[in-house]
């Protein structure tokens, strides 16, 4: 029996990043701790060559590894996004790795090696290969979530996200044994052409945990309650990294699988998807305002924004998809922003601090910080002309056209909500009192904090391109 | 006509000079002079260029003018801009408005000037492109946006209360608006487009219509404000810088009486006849009931903030008419109230700046010092109460003439707060300007200075001129109203109500 030599070309850019990350943990062990700059510079550059791999790549669809890969035009758009969100988050640790004295080479090349698992789960098209991408990006994950290992809250994040995670990938796991079982496949497409004719309950009973195991991940809620422990546990830094990369990532897998192997029962899963957003956007909007930490109150807003999101995949269409990807791609550059903001908040004798008051009088201190802050608070709060109300935009606009009415309706009431306490922050910097000064932000964090406010105050001016890449991107799962 | 893209070119130009000021370096006292300058002469070109607007105009026709189409976010969302009779009038008070509010500002704001002139200028912006813009999403864009710079200048630089204000003024206007925004898109997903003159009288089923006009209404009515979602205004005026409230109740009121215009009537034409009672019911209220409110203020600015929510009763009343005369009457109220409530507001900063305080009781006998002020708080006092020969006459005097025709009953409610407006804004004068001169700080209170006159003249001269001779104004929406009155007859199947008043001009 022979195994012939699997088409390698469609899988090149996570390859490369794979063994990029060999390379520079090899050199990293060679050299020690002294050389995490270098390896943080090497991993930023790998992280660029995939990218530019990922654009030259297959566009078609093409399929490898007996099908369980696939290279689509939705892969390159997430892929792009992903890769984008794991740079910055290693720009951004730099400095925060150099004065919390964890300056350790393991931490870009364990965001490297996330960011192949992730890429690996965007790719896959088979519940196997997607259980693999999503262990690898996971382990990476728990790891950088205790990084801070003197750190009681660290470690206790990193324990918690452990657990829970587990538990997460368990249910996925069990609902993909239902799966199996009751269609005798574990590729998307082998699992489309079963499904076909009658849905039969144990089915149902799979795809619901498989959604349970999703929900997860994305934290829509009730599935949510680990995300603001471990968010504000973690090392900041590694807190932004979980806020855009793995969450782009998990909105990604979760539309792949409803829509390409459960496409037909549209009608059973956009109901519980429905319930998830209302309750999400619901919850973000709420229960963030009682919040006094600025990294707690971006976890729940991020549920918050789970919730937006995930109103796009309730109305199960192409439009609804693009909508999706609209959403997570200004998602990423205003959370990036904001979450680089967050990095700036330094005082000599206190280090890192977190508090919302700790904000006050920012916009006399530091007005061009404040300024871009409040560009990412208003466009997280979806008040045009920032980028974040068009992303809602689409997402409405899918909804409404599924004749989802009710779920806009509430969408719009949880922005009002979601408003007040964004509104609260850009209070505090620029009608309270000044507390003292944080001190001069480091070079690479002024320049992410420079090109995501641009990026997302001037958006409205050219939405065209990224839409019509959205566009292609979403018809992908509709081969 | 100009041959170059101009209402771009109006909406963006104060925003370029918003930007010139952020890039502007050095010592504190430095840029914020020039921050005074740049934003003062940005504004002045923004008006000069914009007086182009109404010399290039053709009054005979209804039609969109100055058109300006580029595609934009999706097929059927487009960049779309223009003006007709209805609108033009606005950009022109706004761009007025503007450099007044940045002479007014000159002295008053000490702090953080800079950022001050910077939301002025991205206000303009935004209240000029809502006024100009002829698409759906566009509009909404500049509606919501405008939230951004008051929530900053009342906030920033308001009175003790402030924040209390503005996240008031931000949450109520953002719960209206964003069922408007459903409402949009429930359009653009039925008719594949969201553009303003092609989804005019295009026939919508009429109980969709009944719940898109009940969307759109919480907009405008937070907007305008109507009865009983008023309460933001006087809180935000009290609280906000004396530009700010000038802006608020000049501009911004505006767009709810516009939004009716431009979009819920012809839209939805069957809907806005169907809830012509509530719309009467609620402006009849307001009128009545504000105007009470305003006789047992003791607070100056609160004082204007309730006769502003009545005056706008009477916008709302006369565009629900469906006459010529109404409809015309209601534009005149808000073009007049434009003019005239700016120039209260203005008048209350003047002796705010002096005494720091807005309390009527702490005034009294101010025409022994300041006779020039006294003069010209009169001229604007008599044309809140609309006495014939200030602009506030027309436009009242359209609205009841038009509301009679329709219905007795809400011209006499109306007509009931004509007479309460003179009670409480002549009492507001007896109280500041009149009686002896007793209190020990007004003793050494200075009249205005040159740069006051320099504010108050332009508004002194429109206010008279327009009361006399309204005919240049009138002239300008008389064919846009005509058209929009035809269209709604078509659209409806109604009879038109008796005849126009200035027919053949």
């Amino acid at each position: 029996m022979t195994y012939p030599v699997p088409a390698l070309a469609p899988a090149l850019p996570e390859i490369w990043l794979a063994v990029a990350a060999l390379a520079l943990l090899l050199f990293g062990v060679m050299r020690g701790d002294g050389a995490t700059r270098i390896v943080a510079w090497g991993a930023v550059a790998a992280l660029a060559i995939a990218g530019v791999l990922v654009v030259t790549g297959p566009t078609d669809g093409a399929q490898t590894f007996s099908g369980m890969f696939v290279a689509d035009r939705f892969g390159i758009f997430v892929k792009l996004l992903v890769l984008l969100g794991s740079a910055a988050a290693i720009l951004m640790s730099l400095r925060y790795l150099r004065d919390e004295t964890v300056e350790h080479f393991e931490y870009p090349v364990l965001i490297v090696l996330a960011t192949v698992g992730m890429m690996m789960m965007v790719s896959a098209s088979d519940l196997i290969s997607l259980y693999l991408g999503l262990e690898l990006q996971s382990l990476s994950l728990y790891v950088l979530a205790a990084f801070k290992r003197d750190s009681v809250a660290s470690t206790e994040s990193g324990l918690k996200y452990f657990l829970l995670g587990a538990l997460a990938s368990g249910i996925f796991l069990y609902g993909a044994s239902l799966v199996y079982g009751y269609t005798g496949a574990t590729g998307f497409a082998a699992i489309a052409a079963e499904i076909e004719g009658e849905a039969q309950l144990g089915l149902l009973f799979g795809m619901a945990f498989l959604i349970a195991g999703l929900a997860f991940k994305v934290s829509a809620v009730p599935f949510h309650m680990w995300t603001p422990d471990v968010y504000q546990g973690a090392p900041t830094p590694v807190t932004a990294f979980f806020a855009v990369a793995p969450k782009i990532t998990s909105l990604a897998v979760f539309m792949r699988v409803m829509l390409e192997p459960f496409g037909a029962l549209v009608d059973d899963w956009s109901q519980i998807l429905v319930v998830l957003s209302a309750l999400s956007m619901g919850l973000g909007a709420f229960a963030a305002i009682g919040q006094t930490s600025l990294k707690r109150l971006l976890a729940y807003s991020s549920i918050g924004h789970v919730g937006f999101a995930l109103m796009g995949l309730a109305a199960g269409t192409a439009e609804g998809a693009r909508g999706i990807l609209i959403y997570v791609a200004v998602y990423l550059v205003m959370n990036i922003g904001a979450w680089a903001v967050v990095l700036t908040m330094r005082r000599d004798d206190e280090g890192l601090v977190e508090g919302i008051d700790d904000l006050a009088g920012m916009g006399r201190n530091s007005p061009v910080l404040a300024l871009a802050m409040a560009i990412f608070l208003f466009s997280l709060a979806g008040i045009p002309p920032m980028a974040g109300f068009f992303a809602k935009f689409y997402v409405f606009l899918a909804a409404i056209h599924a004749g989802l009415y009710w779920l806009a309706v509430i969408g719009a009431l949880a922005t009002v909500v979601g408003a007040f306490y964004y509104l609260r922050v850009i209070k505090i910097m620029y009608f309270d009192e000044p507390a003292r000064p944080f001190e001069r932000a480091p070079r690479e964090l002024r320049w992410i904090i420079a090109v995501t406010a641009g990026l997302t105050l001037f958006f409205f001016l050219f939405p065209g391109g990224m839409v019509a890449e959205a566009d292609l991107a979403a018809q992908a799962l509709w081969k | 006509m100009v041959d170059w893209p101009i209402l771009s070119v109006l909406i963006f130009l104060p925003a370029v000079g918003a930007a010139f000021i952020l890039v502007i370096r050095g010592e504190a006292a430095v840029v914020a002079q020039n921050a005074r300058s740049v934003a003062l002469w940005t504004s002045l070109i923004t008006f000069g260029l914009s007086l182009l607007l109404w010399t290039g105009f053709d009054t005979t026709t209804a039609a969109f003018q100055f058109e300006e189409r580029t595609p934009w976010i999706a097929d059927g969302i487009d960049y779309h801009l223009g003006v007709d009779g209805i609108s033009m009038l606005f950009i022109l008070l706004t761009s007025l408005l503007t450099p007044i509010c940045v002479l007014a500002s000159w002295q008053s704001v000490q702090s953080r000037v800079r950022e001050y002139m910077i939301a002025f200028l991205i206000m303009e912006t935004m209240m000029i492109g809502v006024f100009a813009a002829l698409d759906l999403v566009l509009f909404y864009l500049f509606f919501e946006g405008g939230l951004i710079p008051m929530f900053l200048i009342i906030g920033i630089w308001g009175a003790d209360n402030r924040v209390y204000a503005t996240f008031k003024f931000f949450l109520y206007t953002l719960a209206g608006s964003v069922l408007f925004l459903l409402a949009i898109l429930w359009l653009f997903f039925q008719y594949g487009t969201t553009d303003i003159p092609a989804l005019m009288g295009i026939g919508i089923d009429p109980w969709w219509q009944n719940l898109l006009w009940l969307a759109m209404f919480a907009a405008f009515a937070v907007k305008i404000p109507m009865w009983p979602v008023h309460t933001w205004l006087p809180d935000a005026h009290v609280e906000a810088p004396t530009a700010g409230s000038v802006i608020l109740a000049a501009v911004l009121l505006k767009i709810g009486g516009y939004g009716f215009l431009r979009l819920s009537i012809p839209i939805l034409p069957d809907a806005s006849v169907y809830f012509t009672p509530l719309v009467f019911a609620l402006s009849v209220v307001a009128i009545v009931y504000t105007s009470l409110v305003a006789l047992m203020q003791e607070d100056m600015k609160k004082l204007i903030a309730y006769s502003s929510i009545a005056h706008m009763g009477f916008v709302t009343i006369g565009v629900f008419t469906f006459t010529q005369t109404g409809v015309e009457g209601g534009i005149m109220v808000m073009l007049s109230h434009g003019l005239v409530s700016a120039a209260l507001f203005l008048c209350v900063g003047v002796v705010y700046d002096r005494i720091h305080t807005r309390r009527i009781d702490r005034y009294g006998g101010l025409v022994h010092r300041m006779p020039v002020y006294a003069a010209v708080l009169m001229v604007f006092t008599l044309a809140n109460v609309g006495l014939p020969g200030t602009s506030g006459f027309v436009g009242e005097f359209l609205v009841l003439a038009g509301v009679f025709q329709v219905n007795t009953w809400v011209a006499f409610f109306a007509a009931t707060g004509v007479i309460l407006s003179a009670c409480y804004a002549l009492w507001l004068y007896r109280r500041v300007i009149f009686e002896a001169l007793t209190k020990a700080d007004l003793k050494s209170i200075l009249d205005l200075n040159r740069r006051e006159v320099a504010i108050f003249a332009p508004l002194v001269a429109l206010v008279l001129l327009f009361g006399v001779w309204p005919m240049p104004l009138l002239d300008v929406f008389h064919a846009s109203v005509e058209n929009l009155l035809a269209q709604h007859q078509l659209a409806t199947g109604t009879a038109p109500f008796g005849e126009t008043l200035f027919a053949g001009n």
